[in-house]
């Protein structure tokens, strides 16, 4: 029994030693982050392996909020809000009417339309980098969100897959139902399939959030006034290593930042992780 | 009696009719965008490749010049070479980390889900700007990896990890793999999936623990080890971000990535033809890459019947 009882607790030891560790590798990062942005400035790189600032200067949140250029972060976070409530907005409703179609109407080209919104995932962004911003450019939408927006209201492939998976899980027998009331397309899709799809809604309004909120390709190459910075532009702006000095305030601006990501997480965790579960295994 | 079956042939066309409408009603805003922001533009892109265009003026038609001209890029071989690199060795570790992690955290133990939560997070931040600038200065001469040799050893080091060509793409490499929580949420659930009766039908026949692994865990994940190398490799051969923030290309080229090096010739150089050129060259890698996974598939990737 005594022998037993040992035996297991060798065999805890060896998996909670190296989970442990691993733990410490993979948070470490943004445990020094967190810890660089309480440091008085100075001491950043000076104790850089010290996580325990001497002194801790929350006046760092507000140097860095301040920021060196003619706007504060204030301005950033809110563009990045507003950015990512209309991409997400816009992302989860239009995907959520396209996988309806693809999951519960037989019209003719189904199939190919859903092979080829499937090869649409595989497309680099790179091919249309170029022509869209030409595109974008004689519409007169430089320095505007909306080549960022725009283009999320026209259904989002992974979305859309997300939500059809969802949706081919949700019984027929409701529809019938409807249908024996004479009931339209519309109706059903609004009255039975939205209520019921909330949790592939959700979990789509996540990864929009996600992605929108981190979005820098694209507001790098339309956006170019300080003044409509989101904040992933902000903080690449501000983090060259020549003319950047309060580095403390900077990695201050770098834990705001994502401090929404971290709630939204918490807040959805369940979602989340079986998003990710689905999606991957019926692939 | 045709005067009924008109009627039927009438009543089912004007049916199907409005199915069809229905059904194309809904599909609507995809149909649109694919037409508007996808379709158009790819085409527009194909016909830019074949020209010069420093997006004042109009494009010039110079037939397969900026091909030719590829060949003699050197900076373009060398790109290629790099994202190669980059390609594969990124994704083979972090498929292997995903799997390996995945396969511990499906054992019974107590704080698994803590585990879970802590390894999924840095996939969650990956690809912020916030994330590229720690890394930048994480990985710097002055950096906490070299605070931690420093102490570790005794000795004074100042290696700029970043800064060096030898060892820049392996920082990023790092930072990839930095990465590998959402595969390995992927893979626990599909762990979970696999039936019990398999195990136990393994170990009455006596096989041992790699045995069980190899026989039973791994086919039964072929699906999805499949899916997330795919999506891996087409990932790999976008990144971008990473490589424009942390390094910018540098030092000496040594991290410029093609969808990076793409971007440059675009916007930094504004020689969008050429730029053009070279995002088709990365969508017929790509293309082939997947084109090849999914026909070696049929090799290894076991579907249930």
């Amino acid at each position: 029994m005594q022998y037993a009882g040992k035996y297991k607790t060798v065999k805890a030891l060896g998996f909670h030693i190296p989970a442990l560790l691993l733990s410490v590798i993979m948070i470490y990062p943004l445990v020094w982050m967190i810890a660089s942005s309480l440091k008085p400035n100075e001491e950043v790189f000076t104790t850089v392996t010290s996580l325990i600032p001497s002194r801790v200067v929350w006046d760092n949140y507000v140097t860095g909020w301040q920021s060196t250029g003619r706007y504060t972060y204030a301005t950033y976070f809110a563009n990045s809000f507003r950015i990512t409530l209309w991409c997400t907005l816009g992302g989860v409703a239009s995907s959520s009417l396209v996988a309806y179609a693809f999951a519960r109407i037989p019209f003719a080209g189904k199939k190919i339309w859903f092979a080829i919104l499937m090869g649409t995932m595989l497309l680099p962004v790179q091919v249309l980098l170029i022509p869209q911003y030409i595109m974008f450019k004689t519409f007169g939408w430089i320095n505007t969100y909306l080549p960022i927006i725009i283009p999320q209201f026209c259904g989002v492939p992974f979305f859309v897959f997300l939500n059809l998976q969802f949706m081919r899980g949700v019984p027929k027998e409701l529809d019938e139902a409807a249908e024996m009331d004479g009931c339209g397309w519309l109706y059903k899709y609004l009255r039975i399939m939205v209520p019921l799809s909330v949790p592939s809604l959700i979990t789509s309004g996540i990864f929009g959030f996600y992605w929108s909120w981190q979005e820098f390709l694209q507001p790098l190459i339309y956006i170019s006034k300080p003044k409509l910075y989101p904040v992933s532009i902000a903080l690449k702006m501000f983090s060259d290593p020549n003319t950047q000095t309060n580095w403390a305030g900077l990695f201050a601006m770098t834990t705001l930042s994502i401090i929404p990501v971290v709630v939204v997480f918490m807040v959805f965790q369940r979602y989340l992780v079986e998003g990710v579960a689905t999606t991957g295994l019926k692939g | 009696m045709t005067a009924v079956t008109n009627d039927i042939a009438r009543s089912y066309r004007r049916k199907k009719l409005r199915i069809n409408l229905a059904g194309y009603a809904f599909l609507a805003p995809w149909l649109i965008g694919f037409i508007v922001f996808t379709s158009v533009p790819m085409f527009y892109s194909l016909y830019l490749a074949f020209t010069k265009y420093d997006s004042l003026g109009s494009p010039e038609w110079i037939g397969a010049a900026n091909f030719v001209n590829m060949f003699q890029d050197g900076v373009f071989w060398k790109s290629v070479g790099i994202t190669f690199k980059y390609v594969f060795i990124l994704v083979p570790l972090r498929l292997a980390a995903a799997l390996g992690v995945a396969l511990i955290l499906t054992t019974n133990h107590k704080g698994i889900g803590f585990y879970r939560t802590v390894y999924y997070i840095p996939s969650l931040l990956g690809g912020s700007v916030a994330i590229a600038i720690i890394w930048s200065r994480l990985w710097g001469s002055d950096g906490a990896v070299n605070g931690l040799i420093s102490a570790v050893t005794g000795s004074v080091f100042s290696y700029s990890w970043i800064g060096n060509p030898g060892t820049a793409l392996y920082s990023l490499i790092l930072l990839g793999c930095w990465h590998f929580g959402s595969s390995m949420l992927i893979f626990v659930s599909g762990i979970k999936q696999i039936p019990a009766s398999y195990y136990e039908a393994a170990v009455l026949d006596g096989a041992g623990a790699w045995q069980r692994f190899r026989y039973v865990t791994f086919p039964a994940l072929t699906p999805v080890i499949f899916f997330n190398l795919v999506m891996g490799i087409i990932n790999a051969f976008k990144a971008f971000s990473e490589a424009l923030i942390i390094t910018d290309g540098g030092p000496m080229d040594s991290t410029m990535l093609f969808a990076l090096y793409i971007y440059k010739q675009g916007f930094t150089y504004f020689k969008m033809g050429y730029a053009c050129a070279l995002s088709w060259v990365l969508l017929i890698i790509i293309g082939t890459f997947s084109t090849f996974v999914f026909r070696s598939s049929n090799y290894w990737v076991y579907y249930e019947a």
